[in-house]
């Protein structure tokens, strides 16, 4: 049984349409995360789901049952907001227990579930602090424990994150991680940041202008995207976007790459693909190497690759970026640190076109 | 001395020459009110009292003549309270209740049904006296305590709502949210979370409404019986009944008493009242 599945869900104001046909399912123990730009719907959606935001259409169940018209106290939902939204005037403790104290939860049961959650968050010495003062990091962790602390069937987080120094995100994040292996808690999070969507989710929805454009495991968003926005959002250096023209040749496939400063760039699929011909090649940094003689990449026929004029070197430490023309567009190669690539000189490079995605120019859906 | 010390002694200068005229008019009612009849007939209305007496303070509280009546001051002034501190109480509750739901639980319409309140802070008191005085007998509160309390209730609406929803539309939406999701309602919201956060505006709106009802003259006139007539009326009718020679100490004294409790507001809670007309949004 879906601990949250939500069917056809609209929502409207008055003839704006917020959400258009939302359909998610998802198991139990599952940390599923709503990633998009802002103003795409992903929070109005999660206020959907809380109950928060009244829907125009569709249903809403949580744990097999249908919360369409409850309120938000009784869908057994926990929320963590964006700016923590703790209750100024009372301590870390009240703030904890507020929720057991409004649905008259004896004194004992209180007690027992606040040390057990304070020891979970390491907040104990924080009890009897109001919220003003606290850090961003405690407070952060205060509103996690007045979620915690309510066991509910299904906890949403909305951005809960963007208001940390890059630092304190990555260990908060780690921790959000941890608690969820930890708790098997099932988890509907809401982010901008696609660097949390992959590594905290179990599952992912990339949304765009209140429509869904993918749901999948972050590895299935990440290597074969839907669609070119999905392909552009997620991943960090973007994934290359090439206009290319293709054509069929001896059961392979072959692609054309306008190369600035030199003839057109070949290189060749050994697959037959049933491509239109022109196309748009998108190739993740990482799977654009260094082309090394006869070594040849896995899924790389001979060909794969060539010379390329290089503009610009990035050294990042772990990686060297290089930024070459390809196509009429900057395209971003990861190649090794200890790499001899130079700037404003020829280098060779080969594409792992097992790992390519082709997109249609016309609506940016995949074609392979 | 250098030229930047006689400019700030220049600026001292003014500032006490501005204070002094200012002050003028409470020196000459305190040294008036202080002053026996006999006194005042023979000495400059600027001197000193060369016998302090408080004879007319205790006349103008307990023995003047209001009309017919001669109770003095007293009656009147328990009047004064009895309607002052209702109409205070319950126009800043209810203000409160007002200014939580336009900030804080938006409805359709909500910001017509706000401008609308804003609008009856602008509505001239004399526009009201004929319907509210046919409103009030309608009621059976004609000439009452209650009565009045109501008309200052709901002329003090406007300000109160104005003042809270003002205040409340700073803090986050998402405070009741999280406090509904807890399980909170309306009123659980109201009690637990914004009212603790709430008394530097609570203080404006005390101050505020405390001065409006407690100096009000037409109302009071207008909608007051023969029991019930607040101080402000009781002082006029005080100065206007003259039998003879005017007892100017007697006024002056009767003027200081009906306008001592809006002093003493100021007094205790005007620095409260700066800050709570300034005040921010509540970071937590």
């Amino acid at each position: 049984m879906p601990i949250l599945e939500i069917d056809h869900l609209q929502k409207s104001y008055g003839d704006t349409h917020i959400l258009h046909d939302i359909n998610i399912s998802i198991e139990e123990g599952d940390f599923l995360v709503l990633v998009g730009p802002s103003g795409c719907g992903k929070s109005t959606l999660l206020n959907c789901i809380a109950g928060l935001e009244p829907i125009s259409g569709g249903d809403v169940s949580i744990a097999g049952r249908n919360v369409t018209g409850v309120s938000p106290k009784d869908r057994d939902i926990a929320m963590v907001f964006q700016s923590y939204a703790l209750y100024p005037t009372m301590s870390v403790a009240k703030n904890i227990t507020f929720g057991m104290k409004v649905r008259g939860v004896d004194k004992a049961t209180q007690d027992q579930k606040l040390a057990q959650v304070a020891g979970q968050l390491q907040i104990e010495p924080l009890l009897h602090r109001k919220p003003g003062q606290l850090s961003g990091g405690q407070r952060q962790r205060v509103a996690m424990g007045r979620a915690l602390v309510r066991d509910p069937k299904l906890f949403l987080f909305d951005e809960p994150l963007s208001n940390l120094d890059a630092k304190l995100r990555v260990s908060m994040r780690t921790e959000i991680k941890k608690l969820h292996q930890d708790l098997n808690a099932s988890i509907v999070y809401v982010t901008h940041d696609q660097i949390e969507a992959m590594t905290l989710a179990t599952k992912i929805v990339v949304m765009k202008g209140g429509v869904i454009q993918q749901i999948g495991t972050p590895a299935e968003i990440y290597n074969r995207p839907a669609n070119m926005f999905v392909a552009d959002f997620m991943g960090s250096p973007a994934m290359n976007l090439i206009p290319a023209k293709v054509r069929a040749e001896d059961g392979q496939t072959r692609i054309q790459i306008e190369r600035a400063g030199m003839d057109p760039l070949v290189i060749t699929d050994p697959v037959a693909r049933n491509l239109p011909a022109d196309i748009i090649l998108g190739v993740r940094p990482e799977d654009i190497h260094e082309a090394t003689g006869n070594a040849h990449l896995p899924g790389t026929a001979e060909g794969a690759g060539g010379d390329v004029m290089i503009d610009i070197v990035e050294p990042a430490g772990a990686d060297t970026f290089a930024v070459t023309q390809l196509g009429g567009k900057a395209v971003t190669a990861r190649l090794r640190a200890e790499s001899a690539v130079k700037a404003r000189q020829p280098f060779p490079l080969a594409f792992d076109l097992s790992k390519v995605s082709y997109f249609s120019p016309k609506d940016g859906e995949r074609l392979n | 001395m250098t030229s930047k010390t006689m400019l700030r002694l220049g600026l001292y200068l003014i500032l006490i020459l501005f204070a002094l005229f200012y002050l003028m008019p409470l020196f000459v009612m305190l040294t008036t009110s202080l002053k026996s009849l006999e006194e005042i007939r023979t000495g400059s209305l600027l001197a000193l009292p060369r016998d302090i007496t408080f004879a007319a303070w205790s006349e103008a509280w307990s023995t003047a003549c209001a009309g017919t009546k001669c109770e003095g001051l007293r009656p009147f002034f328990w009047n004064s309270v009895l309607m002052a501190v209702p109409a205070v109480m319950i126009s800043t509750v209810v203000g409160a209740l007002n200014g939580y739901v336009f900030a804080q639980w938006r409805f359709k319409g909500a910001n017509l049904f706000f401008a609308m309140i804003l609008f009856g802070c602008f509505i001239p008191f004399q526009v009201v006296l004929l319907p509210m005085a046919q409103m009030l007998g309608l009621m059976g509160l004609a000439g009452t305590i209650p009565g009045l309390i109501f008309v200052h209730v709901i002329y003090g609406l406007g300000f109160t709502t104005l003042f809270f929803r003002n205040y409340y539309v700073t803090i986050p939406q998402e405070l009741v949210r999280a406090a509904k999701v807890d399980g909170a309602g309306f009123f659980r919201i109201f009690w637990s979370i914004f009212l603790p956060i709430s008394l530097p505006i609570i203080t404006v709106s005390v101050i505020w409404q405390f001065t409006q009802i407690w100096n009000d003259f037409l109302f009071g006139v207008s909608f007051s019986g023969a029991g019930s007539q607040p101080v402000t009326v009781a002082l006029n009718n005080i100065v206007n009944s003259t039998t003879g020679v005017k007892a100017y100490n007697v006024d002056m004294a009767a003027a200081i008493i009906a306008a001592l409790p809006t002093l003493l507001v100021y007094v205790v809670a005007g620095k409260y009242f700066i800050r709570g007309l300034t005040a921010g949004s509540v970071k937590g």
